[in-house]
């Protein structure tokens, strides 16, 4: 790729006809890369803008030209947002929904899939096309009557049990949604049978199988479902607004919604909110990139 | 069990103790509810006092004299329109720049992906704030290269194509799929189409594209779904980026943020017209439903199988 150093005459020739023959190749590269920078100066600019938000002081917050790099940053904002924000206790909301929800989907799902792919019976596949029709089954649909469901069932309100989270999280003892049903398939498929025949000949049951086979090679699939479902519970808005009533039981979501519907909020205080919710997703993501990316990536291989 | 063997049946017992956890969902969660809601929706139903029949007065109703009805479904099928079709022009952009074989692929895609995971409440305020008329960064970036100002959701023409560029800033997730997507597309057809003296435009739209398209297929479906869906973003900017700082109307101004599934709920859990709001959501899976099947349909024209 580099250029050689010129050791003759011959050589030169040489070098500027390569660089003839280069040229076009490189002008490309340099637009792509610069088009790929603005992009992604774009993309960033709206995080940045974020958190440098919510570093100032309200009087960097309305002028112009704008405030880039507040001074000094305002690292109090922080502790007023989480102070009038309750961050603490909607945290704990949020995982008192979110952890069980989690270990529901993961035990029930793995559970589930296993049916669909290492057994082998009639209509298997026919009951699974159904399994992947009601993804497509917009939720509003059932929404009404499940939460008259709920509340005939007594869970709804901070004084029934589960503190009135049950309708968010008991739906995940049923296989955890149709998605994640797939997902484990999709991976459960291409461990191969002779380890199932194998262990059926030695006389265990499938129950033993599942988890003391299948489950150990799973790990890779559980954990990113376990990130996909933890995400959508964190991020989860809708579900929370119908079911929770009390400011007790507020999740972050609702909680931040709430926050930016007090008037007496300032942008910088709403900005540091939003990033103290924002922050551990993040720190998730470099935390657990390559699950992130592997896993997204296999949510999109078959249609 | 017409002719199952005693071999068959035995398979089918353990098939369905594994997946009756899905069973009990699917009966409990899925079908009841849809059944309920089928009743519903010939009723009139405010929790308090028992349903009561009303025929197909709350269909009649929505189609004939509701004023937000056609607001509702306009301000929905234009959002699914452009939002869609545009984050998916978005996305193979992107990922075909991604899969250039560029130095630093990591970190770029590190970048486009992150937004996409931002809790959606986040995004929406901060965008609400991005977009604010007097101080947001926008209307300060306009003004610094000397264009006036935009109402980006105070204007009523600007709030629903705001509310779409919001939405591709999370783009990335379908970005790494469809990257996903490239790289298992063959080194040797492109090799082939080099000797044969294909440029690369030609490359790109005769070879790359139609490998992708059952990725943009599904995203297309699952698109359109989603986007009749629209919930919380709207709920977000409708009623804070319009009005006064949130004083003002609730589904942005003059009502140009009033989606589907929120008008919906308000009907449901703000009014308790729960037998409307299930007319309403029979609706809306209808509509659904078609536009699913016409993508389906027309799928046969153009999405490719085979090849990798």
């Amino acid at each position: 790729m580099g250029m050689a150093p010129l050791a003759s005459r011959g050589g030169a020739a040489k070098v500027r006809r390569c660089w003839q023959d280069r040229l076009p190749h490189l002008v490309t590269r340099g637009v792509l890369y610069l088009v790929l920078l603005i992009l992604s100066g774009l993309f960033i600019l709206p995080l940045f803008w974020m958190v440098t938000s919510a570093l100032k002081r309200p009087d960097e917050l309305y002028v112009f030209p704008p405030v880039w790099i507040p001074s000094p940053p305002q690292w109090g904002n922080f502790c007023r947002a989480v102070t009038f924000f309750p961050f603490l206790k909607y945290l704990g909301n949020t995982l008192y929904i979110t952890v069980p929800v989690v270990i529901g989907t993961v035990v029930t799902g793995s559970f589930v899939a296993y049916g669909f792919s290492r057994l082998d019976w009639v209509w298997r596949d026919k009951v699974f096309s159904l399994v992947l029709a009601t993804m497509m089954l917009p939720y509003p649909v059932t929404m009404v009557p499940l939460y008259l469901l709920w509340r005939r069932f007594g869970l709804i309100g901070i004084d029934t049990p589960l503190r009135g989270f049950g309708p968010l999280i008991i739906p995940a003892y049923f296989g955890g949604g149709a998605f994640n049903i797939f997902l484990f398939r999709q991976f459960l498929m291409t461990i191969p049978t002779e380890l199932s025949e194998a262990a059926r000949i030695d006389g265990c049951s499938e129950f033993r199988i599942y988890r003391q086979i299948i489950l150990p090679l799973a790990k890779p699939v559980m954990a990113t479902v376990s990130l996909f479902t933890f995400l959508g519970g964190w991020n989860d808005f809708l579900g929370p607004l119908i079911y929770l009533n009390s400011i007790e039981q507020y999740t972050l979501a609702l909680g931040l919604r709430d926050f930016q519907g007090q008037y007496s909020v300032t942008a910088d205080l709403m900005m540091a909110a939003s990033t103290v919710v924002t922050l551990p997703i993040i720190l998730l993501f470099f935390l657990a990139q390559r699950t992130f990316i592997q896993g997204i990536a296999l949510t999109g291989i078959k249609a | 069990m017409l002719q199952l063997s005693h071999m068959e049946r035995a398979r089918l017992k353990w098939g369905l103790i594994f997946i009756s956890p899905w069973i009990l969902g699917f009966l409990l969660f899925l079908l009841y509810p849809m059944l309920a809601s089928m009743y519903y929706s010939f009723t009139d139903y405010d929790v308090l006092r028992p349903p009561r029949w009303v025929g197909l007065g709350n269909y009649v109703r929505f189609f004939t004299k509701d004023n937000l009805a056609f607001t509702c479904i306009y301000n929905t099928l234009y959002f699914a329109t452009f939002s869609v079709p545009l984050n998916i022009l978005v996305a193979v952009v992107l990922s075909l720049l991604l899969n250039a074989r560029v130095k630093g692929l990591a970190v770029f895609r590190a970048i486009f992906f992150i937004p996409s995971i931002v809790p959606v409440v986040s995004t929406a305020i901060l965008w609400v704030w991005l977009f604010n008329t007097r101080n947001g960064l926008f209307n300060m970036a306009l003004r610094a290269i000397g264009f006036q100002g935009v109402g980006w959701l105070t204007d009523p023409a600007w709030a629903k194509p705001s509310m779409i560029i919001m939405t591709l800033w999370g783009v990335g997730g379908t970005v790494i799929i469809y990257l996903a997507g490239l790289q298992d597309i063959p080194g040797q057809l492109y090799e082939a189409a080099t000797i044969d003296g294909a440029g690369a435009w030609q490359q790109i739209t005769k070879i790359t594209i139609p490998l992708l398209t059952p990725q943009i297929f599904f995203h297309l479906v699952m698109g359109v779904i989603g986007a009749f869906q629209v919930f919380t973003q709207a709920f977000i900017m409708g009623s804070l980026g319009g009005g006064a700082l949130g004083m003002g109307s609730e589904a942005g101004p003059a009502n140009a943020l009033l989606f589907y599934s929120f008008y919906l709920y308000l009907n449901a859990f703000r009014f308790f017209r729960m037998g409307y709001a299930s007319a309403m959501a029979w609706v809306l899976f209808a509509i659904t439903l078609m536009c699913t099947l016409v993508i389906l349909r027309s799928s046969r024209r153009w999405v490719f199988y085979g090849g990798a």
